[in-house]
Parts: structure tokens; C-alpha cells; sequence
């Protein structure tokens, strides 16, 4: 880099003018850096698609091709397992009861946390900051620790084995998330906003629906699908929490492992089903990704 | 500023409510039994600490303890390098930031049973890639006996899940760096190093201690991937924390002793929050001024 910066000796000493010609030298030159960036960039992708590219190619193959012989690719490619999933109740009801528990999470989440994140980008009140960080200690909560109260306490309540106990479980971490999130949207948004509309007649609930979440329905969206993602993602609560009527996919999955031993290639295809809905919306959310894990920071 | 309103209270009730009883009974739960002793046929009596006392003194959970602290050490160690390295060679704009944006992405929401799937496939020395071609190396490999290959897998495992996050975060922190400052530097002849110790690395001081909290913590509830994985074999060489309270809460009923376990755990767990909590609410200071 140091040799590449043009007019070096006294450069400070010239305005602006020369500031560009250095500038200029300086992305016209460095062409090996830019080389070395995407040598690094492609191997750390190759590292990160591999494993992936491994579930594909595992799924796309029968069980005997599978355990005959070693091979990158499907030689006889077969979208069976695809079919054994999507035509068996017990398979795709998995994933029509992960889809039910997590939409319902996702809009309670929200629903109760949009005002609540208002509370906090906007008003001072007694407990405030414990209360935020109580909310955050939810969040790192290890579900282990919560897996068999939840159990008891859906069971007493009897409503082990349905869709709102788990949605209600991931509420535990999903809530705190949703807040944090959407405080760190909304402290964006300038108070006048607020006291212009109040001026202006609106009432609280009015402004609130009509004006305020029309301006943060990015940070809504994006906080949508933090709230669906950790939802999808996790086992522990949701295996805990049902047997047959609301079995996620994720439980049916390990429970096939155990039972049948060696259906590669079904797991596998019903391994690769449960990344396609995280994959279809990514690349909307793409620039609030770190805003997102990071709660809503950043 | 914000102004003082003790009606707010309204507006975060229904949070309070729900977040009382998917967490407060719950924790209540565990502190009930924590004290409590049982023969059987739910008769409870009390039991005081000794269930602390008990878990204090024993082995399994200082040894769970210690294999967890190791593996949160390591992959620390091994992913914020790493994902800081990553950040600064990702392309900054154009389509191809939004490509490598998305692909990078794409392990972080992949669910957490699938990712140990994914590497229990990977990792077989017969069906997986890279089972095979270590076999074919002539490397003795193998997660399921060996506890260097558990091991390995377990961290490669994670590292493949998160490096990604800490990339994400730390090229957030990256493009808020103004142009200016990187023209500064070649105006001064700055080095490579130089450009990364002095301008990037202090730019980043916010977003990567978020970074290094997030991971620590994520990873010292870790449960499902190498449950998954190696079930937390072979022996008890990959059984951390989460793993031994769900075999000692779900798998032996022993509700006493995992009830003071998880009371502890998550004192931890508390703690380390409260840094967090204190280094968040002091990076929002720093960026209203």
C-alpha cells in the first residue's frame, strides 16, 4: 500500500486537488489486494456452501447410491425423497405445524411489542432500564433451564401438545428480541413527528396505526423475520412441548434418525426443505442482518 | 430527550404479562424444586440448599463446566479472527456485496437440529465429503468414537454456524467508517496494518464486543447441534451444560439437583448479560453525543 500512494513526500501540504489524484492512484493500483480479497471471499464461501451442497447432493439420491459407493454428484438423479416428504402426512404435517406455532409467535411478538418498544424509544418510567434488562436476560436465557417447567406448566394449563404452547414458549426469547429490535428502529424516528401529529388532532391509537408504523415498516419486516427465524430455528422447546398434533419438523426429523437408522436420503431432503424458507426471504433483509442478531445495535 | 411518563407502563404491560408467564412461573418452577426434595408419588419436602451444596461438589457438573468454558474459549478464539479477517476482504458495495451478503447469511438460518444433521452427513467417512477424503488422507477420523475428531467436528461445526454473524457485524461496523479517514491515511503513508489498527479496529471496538458477548453466550447454552452430532459423546467428552441438564431434568427426573443446576447456569448466564446490557446501553450513549 505505502508505495502505492502517488505524490508522497508533502502531499499534506497540497489541497484537496492533489488528495484525489491521490485517491485515484490508490483504487486504480491496488490490484493484487483486490485479487487476495476474492481468493479469501471464495474460499470462505466454498467452506460455508460445501456442507450445504453435500445436503443437496445427498437428497437427490436414493439410499442405494447413497451407502454403494462415494460420489460428488447424483448419478441417477431422484427426487423421490422429495416425494416421500411431500406425499406423507407424518412428514409434511411437520412442516405445517412448525409453520402455524411460528406465525403464531411471530405475530404475537410483534403485537405486543410494538408498543412496549414505543414505551422505551419515548418515554422515561419508573423500573425502565431494570425492566429492559430483564428483558434482554430472557433472551440469553438457556432453554434447557426452561424445558421442563414449560412442560408442567402447559400440561397443567392443557395445552401440552398444541401450537399456542410452543408459540408461547418462543415468546421467551422472541418478545425481548422483537423489543429490542424495534426500539432500535423507532429511536430513529425524530419525537417531532409525534408531537406534530398530536397537534394536529390525531389520537394516540390513530397516530400510532396511521402514522408511526407506516415510517418504521421496515424495522416491523425485518423484525418479522428475526422473530419467524428463531422461532423455525429452535428444537429443544418446541420437541419438549409436543408428542403428536403440533410435532415440528425438527422433532420429526431426529425422530426419523432413531427409528429407521439409515434413510439418508429422506433426512436429508427434509433437511434441505427447512433452509428453503429462510433462504426465499434473506436477500430482503440482507442489509439488516447485523441490526437483526445484534438486537436491534449496529 | 425523553420525557417522563409513568403511563408508559400501559404500553409495556402486555409485555410484562406475557413475559411473566412464559418466564417468571417457569423460574419459579425451578427455584420451588431447587429447595425441595422427593420418594416419589409427588410428596415434596424441604431440602434447603443441599441441592446446591450437592451440585457444588460434584464432578459431573465442574467437568460439564469446564468442557463448556473450553469450547466457548475456542470458538472465540477461532471466529472473531476469523469473521473480523472475512469482514475486511467482503466487497463493499455493488452486486456482488449483495450476492456474498446473502450466501454468508444463509448458515445462520439454517434450523439448529439441521445443522447437525448437515455435518453428521458431512463428517461419515463413508457418505460424507469430508469424512471420506480425511479417511483417504489416511487421517484416523472419526466424531463418533474419537474424542480429537468429536471435538474438531464440534468447533468446526460452530464455526461454519457463526463465523458469519461476527462478519455480518463487523462489516457494520466497517462501512460506518467515513472515506475521509482512509484518505487521511494514505495522505500520511499509513501501512496496511496501521490503516486496521488505528482506524478500522477502534471503529469496530462497539459492534465486535456486541460480537464477542452475543457468541460467548449463544454458545455457552449450545444444545442442539452437537446434541445432534455426537449426542454428546463419545463418553461425556461433548456433553456441555444444556446437554447434562436436559439428561439430568428430562432424561434421569433427578428434578432437585438439575433444578439448582439450572439456578446457577443461569446466574451465569445473568451476569454476563449485565456486561452485555451495560456495554449496550453505553455504545448508545456514545452514539447519541
Amino acid at each position: 500500500m505505502t508505495d502505492q500512494t502517488a505524490s508522497a513526500p508533502g502531499a499534506a501540504d497540497h489541497l484537496p486537488g492533489d488528495v484525489k489524484v491521490a485517491d485515484a492512484n490508490a483504487r486504480a493500483k491496488p490490484g493484487t489486494r483486490v485479487n487476495g480479497s476474492t481468493v479469501v471471499m471464495v474460499l470462505y464461501l466454498l467452506f460455508l456452501l460445501l456442507p450445504i451442497y453435500w445436503l443437496i447432493n445427498m437428497s437427490l439420491k436414493t439410499n442405494a447410491e447413497i451407502l454403494g459407493g462415494f460420489s460428488l454428484y447424483p448419478r441417477n438423479l431422484t427426487f423421490s425423497n422429495y416425494e416421500t416428504i411431500l406425499t406423507d402426512p407424518s412428514w409434511y404435517m411437520g412442516y405445517v405445524n412448525s409453520m402455524i406455532y411460528v406465525v403464531m409467535n411471530t405475530v404475537i411478538s410483534i403485537s405486543v411489542a410494538l408498543p412496549a418498544a414505543y414505551a422505551f424509544s419515548r418515554y422515561n418510567f419508573m423500573g425502565d432500564k431494570h425492566l429492559f434488562f430483564w428483558l434482554l436476560t430472557n433472551r440469553m436465557a438457556p432453554p434447557a433451564v426452561f424445558a421442563l417447567p414449560f412442560f408442567q406448566l402447559y400440561s397443567s394449563v392443557g395445552l401440552f401438545d398444541t401450537h399456542i404452547a410452543v408459540a408461547l414458549a418462543h415468546c421467551l426469547f422472541n418478545v425481548p428480541l422483537a423489543v429490542w429490535i424495534l426500539e432500535g428502529f423507532m429511536r430513529g424516528v425524530p419525537k417531532e413527528i409525534d408531537e406534530t401529529a398530536y397537534i394536529d388532532g390525531y389520537s394516540f391509537g390513530g397516530f400510532f396505526v396511521k402514522i408511526f408504523m407506516p415510517l418504521i415498516a421496515s424495522g416491523i419486516g425485518v423484525t418479522a423475520f428475526f422473530c419467524f427465524m428463531f422461532s423455525w430455528v429452535e428444537l429443544l422447546l418446541s420437541r419438549t412441548l409436543t408428542s403428536v398434533d403440533a410435532k415440528p419438523i425438527a422433532a420429526t426429523m431426529t425422530r426419523t434418525v432413531s427409528a429407521s437408522g439409515l434413510d439418508w436420503g429422506v433426512l436429508a431432503a427434509a433437511g434441505v426443505l427447512t433452509i428453503v424458507p429462510g433462504a426465499l426471504v434473506i436477500f430482503f433483509v440482507r442489509n439488516y442482518i447485523a441490526k437483526g442478531f445484534a438486537l436491534g445495535r449496529v | 430527550m425523553k420525557t417522563d411518563n409513568q403511563r408508559a407502563w400501559l404500553l409495556v404491560l402486555p409485555v410484562l404479562v406475557l413475559v411473566a408467564f412464559s418466564a417468571v412461573i417457569p423460574l419459579m418452577t425451578v427455584v420451588n424444586y431447587s429447595v425441595q426434595d422427593t420418594f416419589g408419588n409427588n410428596q415434596f419436602f424441604w431440602a434447603g440448599l443441599e441441592w446446591f451444596r450437592d451440585q457444588l461438589h460434584s464432578e459431573r457438573m465442574w467437568d460439564a463446566l469446564w468442557r463448556q468454558l473450553a469450547f466457548s474459549g475456542i470458538i472465540l478464539a477461532i471466529e472473531v479472527p476469523l469473521g473480523v479477517f472475512v469482514a475486511l476482504n467482503m466487497p463493499k458495495k455493488g452486486v456482488w456485496a449483495s450476492v456474498v451478503l446473502v450466501l454468508m447469511s444463509l448458515p445462520l438460518l439454517i434450523p439448529w437440529n439441521v445443522v447437525g444433521t448437515i455435518w453428521q452427513i458431512f463428517g461419515r467417512s463413508d457418505i460424507g465429503l469430508l469424512g471420506y477424503t480425511l479417511d483417504q488422507l489416511g487421517v484416523d477420523y472419526n466424531y463418533t468414537q474419537g474424542f480429537y475428531s468429536a471435538w474438531a467436528t464440534v468447533i468446526a461445526m460452530d464455526v461454519w454456524h457463526w463465523t458469519s454473524l461476527v462478519a455480518l457485524l463487523a462489516y457494520a461496523g466497517l462501512q460506518s467508517i467515513p472515506d475521509a479517514y482512509y484518505q487521511a491515511a494514505r495522505i500520511d503513508q499509513a501501512s496496511r496494518w496501521a490503516v486496521f489498527r488505528y482506524i478500522e479496529l477502534p471503529k469496530m471496538r462497539g459492534v465486535l464486543t456486541i460480537a464477542i458477548l452475543l457468541r460467548f453466550m449463544d454458545s455457552f447454552k449450545i444444545y442442539t447441534e452437537p446434541f445432534v452430532l455426537t449426542g454428546g459423546g463419545p463418553g461425556n467428552s461433548t456433553t456441555f451444560l444444556s446437554i447434562d441438564l436436559v439428561k439430568m431434568a428430562l432424561g434421569q427426573f433427578d428434578l432437585g439437583p438439575a433444578a439448582a443446576f439450572s439456578l446457577m447456569y443461569f446466574l451465569v448466564i445473568m451476569v454476563i448479560s449485565y456486561v452485555f446490557y451495560i456495554v449496550m446501553t453505553n455504545l448508545d450513549k456514545e452514539d447519541g453525543q
